[in-house]
């Protein structure tokens, strides 16, 4: 018997010429859970943007139920029975549960819509595959995973067979990653078929009957998910080289470039966020911040770059007090930051990436003729292409829009010009957070480098394994304030750091002044 | 001031104030559709303006009220129809393209007046017809009510009409469902089927409807000749009236009424011994004052406005 989705010889070509899926072929069977797996950029998402007629393919076919299909619209999908669940919800916040799930299929009464009926119909639908939902309640009350499940429950109303999840778990709680995939599980009993993509290793193992693994658009496998390990997945997701090497440590740490004194930052709605901090980071040594996230680790980071002030206190870089610096002024004095928001504060989205990558040093002489005639087109052009060949950045050109890149791919942008600031501290705020493996081992390999090369990094990151890996001391931030200090890392476990990043121990006064 | 008080609180002013808030009224009914439907039609200005002229001028030639008042629906409704083609077709800016609808109405009202009629700025040569008042029964006997509330244009009756079917239309029909489905989160409402393109066009030919009616109150009601740039600014008004009041036709309703009362103030304050030069700026004032109030709130409230990525503007 033929397999309900059968994709074959699949290429997409961009038109800016991104070359995202090369000949690929993808099937799955009635009543399958089925895992794409892949890197951030390999071609994940692309592929079922094609399969759900979101995006033309470039060559190859398509069928479903053993029909070859034209997916020339979501529309063609839909009635071809598929349904995907996007990474953002396609739900009007406003509006109700109910009228969410019978938009644009309403049940009426001449030309009035009844809204009774479509409740009922929610709460039948809710009833029949085990998903319950407030059908009256305001959808931007609910939480993500209930949304999600509102979204779930529209493409069953409009009788699909086939769903299509995009990284449904990474906005959801570990609780709310568990019912998902009951509700998964329950609908492949049904006979339903699940496509579901992840780059969580976990997660296709635990769920998944079957996994399809991409890499840089081509297919590399695909297999039965019990008959292969993690780490056997791992190297077929990455290839074999880039599998990394342990850590070595080099503590000879140097003089104090950042040094902060009895900082204290308020939030705008007056809340103290952080607490009367003092701690230093030599030249040579990575400092790293452990803590849940919403410790003050987003304001502590705020105040040290000068893009909140601080309330009280003091911050030295390089011996100059910048407390009350611009953070162009604590740039020029030897800082590179490394942002956790890329979206809002790591590039401008609708830039090139060379501009993206000169955007903190435009105005300095190899780039800018200080007077009317301007920018140095030819130097910063040059810039920009020898950055991105050097940083391994996925484009075409460096002129290219970064809002056109994968996730990964603009992480590096930012990256690349943060490493190759003019500076001797780097400040390191989820330098990782929702890239793929590749990329991340890359950031930590730099940032090791960079260590070694005798600068100063203050590393914060919510990825426990990056911090024991990387750190040469570790402090710990909770309710604003440093709870724990430990200069020896490599003697403590995650188990005994979680018991301080809770709350549930704390250091006393002596050793925890030992981090200044 | 006791003849200050005298001149507001009778029911003469009270008469005025509805009176004078039926053309905003319309305007910005015509206004709150296009913003649920996420645009904004900037040309209700000019739309008012063209079908007060084409009401006056064929009404006119034909002296037939009806026949006016189809004329000027159409010629409003044809002007919606270029805008929703120019943004939504072509892909015009819709800010810029209704600016120049405006200035289009403006100039081809005193084109087509003196090419058709010989006058300069005031249909003085043309005989148009104005359309009847109603005297509401047994309403009408109701004292003080009846007088406020009977005798009015009957326009004035299709614009509290208006408020229900529209407060109808789009909170308890499919379409309305959609509409708002279309203004609030575009992406949303294509992923099930819903034409975008086609809810903002029918979105602009109803404004364009209700602005056209407006017009004509004016040429055909409140005063019966056309001058131009009679509408001065009320189709503006209108669209800020819809702004500070929300998602709701009520709530519109309501702010077109305190606009109206500012310019009715303007034909009292004068016997207080203001200058009528500077009573004449208070609907004005008032508007920015609305402005302002409403862009402070909207600042606080900033946070919960969704931002759409498809190139369509927010107001
Ligand atoms: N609309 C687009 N235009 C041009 N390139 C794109 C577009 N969408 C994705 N790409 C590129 O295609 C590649 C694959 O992206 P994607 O399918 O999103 O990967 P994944 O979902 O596996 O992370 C990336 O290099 C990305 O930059
Ligand atoms: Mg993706």
């Amino acid at each position: 018997m033929d397999p309900y989705i059968l994709m074959r010889n699949i290429t997409k070509v961009y038109p800016n010429g991104i070359a995202a899926i090369k000949g690929v072929d993808f099937s799955v069977e009635k009543g399958e859970i089925h895992g794409l797996i892949g890197e951030n950029g390999a071609g994940k998402t692309t592929l079922m943007k094609i399969l759900f007629g979101m995006e033309r393919p470039t060559a190859g076919t398509i069928s479903v139920a053993g029909q070859t299909v034209k997916m020339t619209s979501p529309h063609t999908a839909i009635k071809m029975k598929l349904g995907m669940v996007q990474q953002h919800f396609m739900l009007v916040p406003t509006f109700t549960v109910a009228e969410n799930l019978v938009l644009g299929m309403e049940p009426k009464q001449g030309i009035t819509f009844l809204l009774q009926r479509a409740i009922e119909l929610t709460e039948d639908l809710s009833r029949q595959y085990g998903l319950p939902v407030p059908p009256r309640a305001i959808t931007s009350d609910l939480s993500v995973g209930l949304q999600q499940r509102v979204e779930i429950l529209k493409i069953l109303l409009r009788k699909a067979e086939c769903l299509i999840f995009d990284e449904p778990t990474s906005v959801l709680t570990p609780l709310e990653t568990k019912e998902l995939f009951c509700a998964m599980q329950r609908l492949a009993t049904e006979g339903k078929v699940i496509i579901f993509i992840t780059h969580k290793l976990r997660e296709v193992k635990e769920i998944a009957d079957r996994i399809t693994i991409l890499r840089n658009g081509k297919r590399v496998a695909v297999c039965k998910a019990a008959d292969v390990s993690e780490q056997d997945i791992t190297r077929m997701m990455v290839g074999e080289a880039k599998i990394p090497a342990p850590v070595k440590r080099t503590t000879v740490s140097g003089p104090s470039v950042l040094s902060v004194r009895g900082l204290t930052c308020q939030r705008k709605d007056g809340h103290i966020a952080v607490c009367n901090l003092s701690f230093d980071v030599a030249a040579g040594e990575i400092l790293a911040i452990a803590g849940i996230m919403g410790n003050g680790q987003t304001e502590l980071v705020e105040a040290l770059t000068g893009l909140y002030p601080c309330l009280t206190g003091t911050i030295t870089v390089n011996g100059e007090d910048v407390s009350t610096a611009s953070p162009r002024r604590i740039r020029l004095c030897g800082l590179s930051h490394i942002p956790a928001d890329r979206m809002g504060r790591g590039i401008a989205a609708p830039g090139s990436i060379t501009d993206n990558l000169i955007i903190d040093r435009y105005f300095k002489a190899e780039f800018s003729r200080h007077s009317i005639f301007g920018l140095r087109k030819k130097q910063i052009r040059q810039h920009g292409e020898i950055l991105r060949q050097r940083f391994n950045i996925k484009a075409p050109t460096a002129m290219m829009p970064v809002q056109l890149l994968s996730g990964g791919n603009m992480q590096r942008v930012v990256i690349a010009r943060e490493f190759t600031a003019a500076a001797n501290l780097m400040i390191a705020d989820q330098p990782t957070q929702g890239i793929d493996i590749a990329s991340t081992l890359d950031v930590r390999q730099r940032l090791l480098d960079d260590r070694n090369a005798g600068k100063a990094i203050l590393l914060i990151s919510a990825d426990l394994s990056e911090i024991l890996q990387l750190a040469d001391r570790i402090v710990v931030l909770y309710n604003g304030e440093i709870t724990a200090h430990f200069s020896t890392p490599a003697e403590i476990t995650t188990e005994e750091l979680g018991y301080y990043m809770l709350g549930a121990a704390q250091q006393a006064g002596p050793e925890i002044e030992q981090a200044a | 001031m006791a003849d200050i008080l005298q001149a507001v609180l009778n029911v003469g002013f009270a008469f005025a104030i509805i009176r004078i808030t039926t053309p905003i009224a319309f305007a910005a009914l015509g206004a709150i559709i296009t913003d649920l439907a996420g645009t904004i039609n900037i040309a209700l200005e000019g739309i008012m303006l063209q079908a007060a002229f084409w009401g006056v001028f064929v009404s006119a030639i034909t002296q037939n009220v009806w026949l006016g008042l189809a004329a000027g629906v159409l010629s409003g409704l044809s002007l919606a129809a270029i805008l929703g083609y120019l943004n939504l077709h072509l892909k015009a800016d819709l800010i810029i393209a209704g600016i120049a609808l405006n200035i289009l109405a403006a100039g081809s009202t005193v084109f087509f007046l003196y090419v058709l009629a010989g006058d300069r700025g005031v249909s003085v040569s043309l005989r148009s017809l104005v359309l009847p008042s109603i005297v509401l029964p047994v309403i009408a006997e109701i004292p003080a009510i009846g007088a406020i509330i009977s005798g009015h244009h009957i326009l004035t009756y299709v614009a509290i009409l208006a408020v229900f079917v529209l407060h109808y239309l789009l909170y308890k029909t499919p379409f309305g469902l959609r509409l708002r489905a279309v203004g609030e989160h575009p992406v949303a409402a294509q992923s099930v089927g819903i034409s975008t393109v086609k809810i903002k066009f029918i979105a602009l030919l109803l404004s364009g409807l209700l602005a056209s009616l407006g017009g004509l109150f004016i040429s055909m009601g409140y005063v019966s000749w056309f001058s131009r740039d009679m509408i001065a600014g009320r189709g503006f008004i209108g669209l800020i009236a819809a702004a500070v009041a929300g998602r709701s036709a009520w709530r519109t309703l309501g702010g077109a009424l305190i606009f109206g009362t500012a310019e009715a103030l303007t034909f009292v304050l004068p016997i207080w011994g203001i200058a009528s030069e500077l009573t004449n700026m208070f609907p004005y004032v008032i508007t920015l004052i609305a402005l302002t109030i409403w862009g402070r709130k909207r600042i606080r409230s900033g946070k919960r406005q969704i931002d759409n990525t498809s190139g369509d503007r927010k107001f």
